[in-house]
């Protein structure tokens, strides 16, 4: 049981590139974090100093209240989920989960009950003896959970365990996973680019983008208040609609406001924060949408729509939408026609403002 | 091919059967010779049918040899290439497999440096540096000795090599993975990188087994003695009598022994060469 700290967490690789920008964070005792942010970001990264793995070139890495920059991943008292899973091919599950508790000189009797225990636990009782490779992928990822909770560490490691399983399996892991944290109450941070396993595991949610931390903190509230238009996109399936505020329909509908009218720039609204009516808002605002798409997946619809007189430009990345159109997510399957006018509404308390380079949040 | 035609069937069939006994058949030849009595092959007859005399010859060609040149009983012989080919093999395989290992998953200055050193010696085998090798094995009193059949032959290239590339292919998470299990870099190699190894190991085995058994150049220069003679050179020298008839089922008799551990090897083996060379437990 321990609480792990980062004091301005530095990483530079001897080309000078540096891959992580001085991140400051807290778990405390007992808490889920998960690291989220797209590849290349530097989550694992940070794993790893965490773990041992890499070297730490800046700033302090504390776990239980000892500072860790020098020492070796097992002096840590850390354990390690791998996204491969990384269980040595050549010895049965037994062996395996056993293997870093034979290396601490661990007395036979206690390896047998630890093993055992976690074996119960994760109903791998039938299996102990049989190698990785007879193994499917659910079962050696509970495997390599295993050889973690044998060793009772002060902290869980994950990084991306539940992305080489496939969809269904790895939202019933993701359940497993959160209950076992529950249970066992070690602190735990865990690593991944999918927004909805962060999402529902995280007690304490660090978004990072480029090396450095976005936003901290739970995760309805981050996606409630995103903090920068990063956030604000990347948090939340399909994204949020972010526009600007200037020189067409939408400034003339928020004028009046001294806020919009100063450093505010961009506009945000999750799809489904919209709702398609004729009624008149007051304080919120309306869009005259051309329906370009739809998307029916079941329980909601999904909607494409151009803007009226928005100008037609590409999207400044691959992945995100052009500038003109807007996504309207709606209950159902009831969604109007293709080339059809319709006019999406939001109320006030559900538009985000952004400064024009979308790095802070103005609150309306 | 997805035809089955007789013709076509029995043609590949023909050419593999030719091929077969042009590889076979001067096995049979020796066979039959060590069978037959001295004087039925002196006679310049070559029966094509087994002997009477095989027991006797391989007998004689075990505990005493033949009566002329080399009084060496052949049964020595075959024990110092065993312990020559078995030395050599073991020698390579220990310090290939450490040598790739520390060019792999070792950060050192140089490291690519020391590998290319280490696969330039491909360039240069034994025939090449001969009088070197013989004068420092000379210097150092290795001469008619087991240590100088075997030192100068055990460091290899090609098995540094083949252990490199498998290495490679393991996964960088296994020895983080082992790292966090408390598993140092010794550990690490006896418990988990060893055990992965094994069907490498025993192609390379098979492979270096037969290269140390056919060694003649070099055991031919450094063993002067009788007694530390290699069956393979003792063949030559079986054969090589001046004055005399040659005993040539003694002869015929030690070819067929020199044969048989090579192929002993490769049938035991068989299975995990096979597995060895085309695919890796992870």
């Amino acid at each position: 049981m321990a609480n792990v700290t980062l004091r301005d967490v530095r990483k530079t690789y001897p080309s000078g590139f540096e891959a992580i920008k001085g991140i400051d964070f807290d778990v405390a005792d007992g808490q889920f974090c998960v690291l989220v942010g797209p590849s290349g970001c530097g989550k694992s990264t940070l794993l790893r100093m965490v773990a041992g793995l890499e070297t730490i070139t800046g700033g302090e890495i504390d776990i239980g209240g000892r500072i860790v920059n020098q020492v070796e991943p097992a002096e840590r008292d850390i354990a390690m989920v791998f996204q491969n899973y990384a269980l040595y091919p050549h010895m049965s599950v037994y062996n395996n989960m056993a293997y870093g508790l034979r290396n601490r000189g661990m007395p036979k009797p206690e390896i047998d009950t630890r093993v055992q225990e976690a074996a119960r636990i994760l109903e791998l009782g039938s299996m102990l003896e049989r190698k990785p490779g007879q193994l499917s992928g659910g079962q050696r990822q509970r495997v390599a959970m295993g050889r973690a909770i044998v060793r009772q560490p002060k902290v869980f490691l994950f990084d991306e365990p539940l992305s080489n399983l496939d969809a269904k399996l790895r939202i019933a892991m993701r359940v497993e996973i959160r209950k076992l944290q529950r249970r066992l109450k070690t602190t735990s941070i865990y690593v991944t680019h999918d927004q909805l396993e962060a999402m529902t595991l995280a007690d304490m949610l660090v978004v990072m983008n480029g090396g450095a931390v976005e936003q901290i903190g739970n995760p309805l509230e981050i996606y409630q208040k995103p903090a920068t238009t990063f956030v604000a996109s990347f948090i939340g399936a399909p994204p949020m609609n972010l526009m600007p505020l200037r020189s067409d329909e939408i400034s003339a509908q928020l004028n009046g406001d001294g806020r919009v009218a100063g450093e505010a720039g961009l506009l945000g609204i999750r799809p489904e924060d919209f709702l398609i009516s004729s009624e008149a808002v007051t304080g919120g605002i309306a869009l005259e949408l051309t329906v370009e798409a739809i998307e029916r997946v079941g329980a909601e619809t999904f909607i494409y729509g151009a803007r009226k007189n928005s100008p037609q430009a590409l999207a400044a990345n691959p992945g995100e939408l052009s500038p003109g159109d807007v996504i309207v997510r709606i209950p159902g399957v009831e969604a109007p026609a293709i080339g059809a006018k319709i006019r999406a509404i939001a109320p006030r308390e559900k538009l985000h403002l952004f400064s024009a380079d979308g790095r802070k949040r103005i609150d309306l | 091919m997805v035809e089955h035609r007789r013709f076509g069937n029995l043609l590949p069939h023909l050419v593999l059967l030719a091929g077969v006994a042009i590889v076979a058949f001067p096995v049979y030849l020796a066979i039959t010779a060590s069978t037959h009595d001295n004087s039925v092959i002196a006679n310049g007859q070559m029966p094509l049918y087994p002997g009477s005399h095989g027991l006797d010859t391989y007998w004689q060609t075990i505990v005493s040899g033949t009566g002329r040149t080399t009084r060496q009983p052949v049964g020595s012989m075959m024990l110092n290439s065993l312990i020559m080919a078995l030395g050599i093999t073991a020698g390579k395989i220990a310090i290939s497999i450490i040598s790739a290992y520390a060019i792999v998953f070792f950060a050192f200055p140089f490291r690519m440096t020391a590998f290319w050193f280490i696969f330039i010696t491909l360039m240069l085998p034994v025939e090449v540096r001969i009088f070197p090798t013989y004068k420092i094995t000379s210097d150092l009193g290795m001469l008619d000795s087991y240590s100088g059949l075997i030192l100068p032959l055990i460091a290899s290239a090609t098995a540094t090599l083949l252990f490199r590339q498998f290495f490679m292919t393991v996964p960088k998470e296994l020895v983080e993975a082992s790292k966090i299990d408390g598993a140092g870099p010794i550990r690490f190699f006896w418990d988990t990188l060893l055990p992965l190894s094994v069907t490498n190991i025993a192609a390379l085995f098979v492979i270096l087994f037969i290269y140390g058994w056919n060694q003649y150049l070099w055991p031919l220069l450094i063993t002067t003695r009788d007694d530390m003679q290699t069956v393979v050179i003792g063949i030559k020298k079986i054969i090589d009598v001046h004055d005399a008839l040659t005993e040539w089922s003694v002869a015929m008799a030690t070819a067929v022994l020199a044969m048989l551990p090579p192929v002993a090897v490769v049938v035991l083996m068989q299975r995990l060469f096979v597995k060895g060379l085309i695919e890796t437990e992870k």
